[in-house]
């Protein structure tokens, strides 16, 4: 008999449809190795169609300059930066799948952990588009990086949050990518061996940098998964702190709050789950891989999304709170006209995000909901929409009455060059995410594998007959010497 | 390079894979190698290979990242060109903080995995032999290396008795690049007692 490996029946199975191993690899590799369907190509192409947008908008605005945008001098951050934090958070779903879930041996993680971490990656190539371009001059970009310069050498200054985000963006990227490719390395190897064309054979060969599956490789990528997990948790915890200190270490009311790391951080992880979930649902069902991305899958992310929905809720009431607990005037003005007021200029933009990102979540303590597919579609989307709104609300009303009512700017309405930059985002996203799922398996092979034997529904139908013996018999059985 | 012999097993079960290994280690046979679609946990320590240092050596990176950014921001803020920044000291270590932290990071995963790609000798443009194809989807392969003293037919039939599906010899020539062939994927040189070989 040899291995039994013991997980409680009380989990439910992970990979369904009595799987072997040939089999998990023929439906994981299925949609790479077929013939692009009709749906794929109208997708690519209408995400095309908006990163061609995204790029005419970009070059009217590097012609013209900044002023293409309808920012002033009170909202010299508008709907650029709003898109910034939006994109940056939603990459944070990614890592937290797929290095702090690893670290607590989370096996449902192995489903959507692959097609999680390229979402990250590329959403945070997007979230780098807008402080790139938003510097206007944007030759002169490489200002930002401490070289040695003409200029003294003048450096940067080490002591501002913004060259801090600098840092802490690149390395992130770096090392989700480092993390992923390196996770890919066995599935492509797996996807080399089984091409038959000649140009498969040469784009699978040399992206699978000779991959064998060797003993002694694979206790080294073990290592090597399991310490890039231990540095990119508290990588990815840093990300969102540092972008959240670009706000919190300013004097504005509205900004300068303590609360906002924990609080910028949950948020990230909410509505990068959301968009994790509006992904994979339409994934799995056009890839038809339900068996693999289970409603199991689908609930437990569910789950995450209404616990982080209630911390950002909690937070959202904290710093309203305290606004008017500290009774400090500009402060409350802040929170209180600028926000709460349903009748200030941008009152509706704050009740669109509590309602988008506080009250909808809370359908998700009902099972039924989290299960249900349409359900957990639209509440993903309106998650989204609500976490838009809230980088909007911080960004927008906590500057747009400053402290002089002469520099007050109440109306900022963007230009269509400012819209066309964020589909334009849209577009590189998804242009992205469809050519990631034509190519790369959506699905990590190797860890579904490993996980096949304990987590999968055969195994559990045998655990269940195991269970229903008696003892002895069960020893009698199974007992045997380790090769002794 | 030269070529070598080997006799390689198909076993289509990790269950069947890990006693026959211990079963080839205990009857003297040298493993070249075992290949596996996916990490088997314990394989390695059943093959007697030695645990990795890539551990040891993403600290070392890390460290070195921590030292850069501590040594060069502190250098060039408080002596090639202090400056002033709201009247705060020229040495303000808290503010360093994240960009420390983030090259440290930086420094030990990129670090980690050019070292991971070295050791396991593993480019773009690499081409390996891995015996059967079918390695990386669901066969677990057990490759031996015969000596002038191996009796092939002996370790054949030793191999099926094992619950290998299917057994064959080969003849692959070693790879090299880099000049570093990888020492390390071989078995520990500490053989268990009674080996013949």
């Amino acid at each position: 008999m040899g291995l039994i490996r013991y997980e409680s029946q009380i989990r439910p199975p992970l990979i369904e449809g009595g799987k072997d191993y040939h089999q998990v690899t023929e439906d994981i590799c299925r949609p790479v190795e077929a013939k692009p369907s009709r749906a794929w190509w109208i997708g690519f192409l209408v995400s095309v169609a908006f990163l061609i947008f995204g790029i005419v908008s970009v070059t009217m605005e590097v012609i013209y300059g900044t002023g293409q945008w309808n920012l002033n001098k009170t909202i010299g951050w508008g709907y650029d930066i709003t898109n910034f934090v939006w994109w940056i958070g939603i990459g944070h779903a990614g890592t937290l799948i797929s290095a702090i879930l690893l670290l607590f041996r989370q096996g449902w993680r192995t489903g959507v952990n692959r097609a999680a971490e390229a979402m990250t990656i590329f959403a945070v190539i997007c979230a780098g588009q807008f402080p790139i371009w938003h510097m206007g001059r944007v030759w002169d970009a490489f200002f930002v990086l401490p070289y040695p310069n003409t200029r003294g050498p003048l450096w940067v200054n080490f002591n501002s949050p913004l060259l801090w985000d600098v840092f802490a963006i690149s390395t992130y990227f770096t090392v989700s990518l480092l993390f992923w490719y390196s996770g890919l390395l066995p599935d492509l190897a797996t996807l080399r061996d089984r091409a038959k064309k000649k140009w498969r054979k040469l784009f699978y060969g040399v992206a699978a940098f000779g991959w064998t599956g060797s003993t002694k490789h694979w206790q080294r990528h073990e290592a090597l998964s399991l310490v890039l997990a231990g540095l990119s948790t508290p990588l990815v915890l840093s990300v969102h702190t540092i972008v959240s200190f670009d706000f919190a270490t300013s004097v504005v009311p509205g900004w300068h709050t303590t609360i906002f790391p924990p609080y910028f951080v949950a948020g990230a992880i909410f509505s990068g789950f959301a968009m994790v979930q509006t992904l994979l649902v339409v994934t799995r069902k056009v890839l038809g891989l339900e068996e693999y991305i289970t409603i199991e899958h689908i609930d437990v992310m569910n789950k995450i999304i209404v616990l982080t929905g209630s911390i950002v809720g909690i937070a959202y009431l904290t710093e309203l709170f305290i606004a008017w607990y500290g009774a400090n005037k500009y402060e409350w003005f802040a929170f209180g006209e600028n926000r709460l007021n349903l009748n200030s200029p941008y009152g509706w933009s704050y009740w669109i995000m509590m309602f988008c990102n506080v009250v909808s979540p809370q359908f998700f303590w009902i099972r039924k909901m989290r299960r249900n597919l349409v359900v957990t579609f639209f509440m993903s989307v309106l998650v989204n929409v609500g976490m838009w709104f809230e980088r909007f609300v911080i960004i927008v009303t906590s500057v747009y009455r400053e402290y002089l009512p002469s520099a007050w700017s109440t109306y900022y309405t963007p230009t269509i060059w400012e819209v066309g930059f964020y589909l334009g985002t849209f577009g590189l996203f998804f242009t992205c995410y469809f050519l990631f799922s034509k190519f790369f398996p959506v699905i990590a092979l190797a860890e579904i594998k490993h996980i096949l034997k304990r987590s999968g529904d055969v195994q559990k139908d045998r655990m269940d007959k195991l269970e229903a013996q008696p003892s002895e018999e069960f020893a009698k059985e199974h007992s045997h010497d380790h090769g002794a | 390079m030269a070529i070598k012999k080997y006799v390689v097993g198909s076993f289509d079960d990790e269950a069947v894979l890990f006693p026959a290994v211990k079963k080839v280690r205990k009857a003297g046979y040298k493993i070249h190698e075992v290949f596996t679609p996916f990490p088997i946990h314990g394989l390695d320590k059943a093959m007697g290979l030695r645990d990795t240092s890539l551990h040891t050596a993403g600290f070392i990176y890390a460290i070195t990242g921590t030292a850069t950014a501590l040594g060069f921001i502190s250098w060039a803020l408080t002596y090639d060109w202090p400056l002033n920044f709201g009247g705060k000291p020229f040495f303000s270590l808290p503010a360093w903080i994240p960009i420390t932290f983030e090259l440290t990071v930086l420094f030990s995963s990129v670090g980690m995995v050019l070292t991971f790609c070295y050791l396991c000798q593993l480019a773009p443009f690499v081409k390996k032999d891995h015996f059967n194809l079918r390695s990386t989807d669901d066969i677990f392969l057990m490759a031996l290396e015969c000596t002038d003293k191996t009796n092939d037919s002996e370790a054949v039939s030793f191999l099926q008795s094992l619950g290998a599906k299917d057994v064959k010899v080969d003849y692959k020539e070693e790879r090299w690049w880099l000049g570093r062939y990888d020492k390390e994927a071989k078995v520990f040189e500490k053989k268990p007692e009674g080996i013949a070989v």
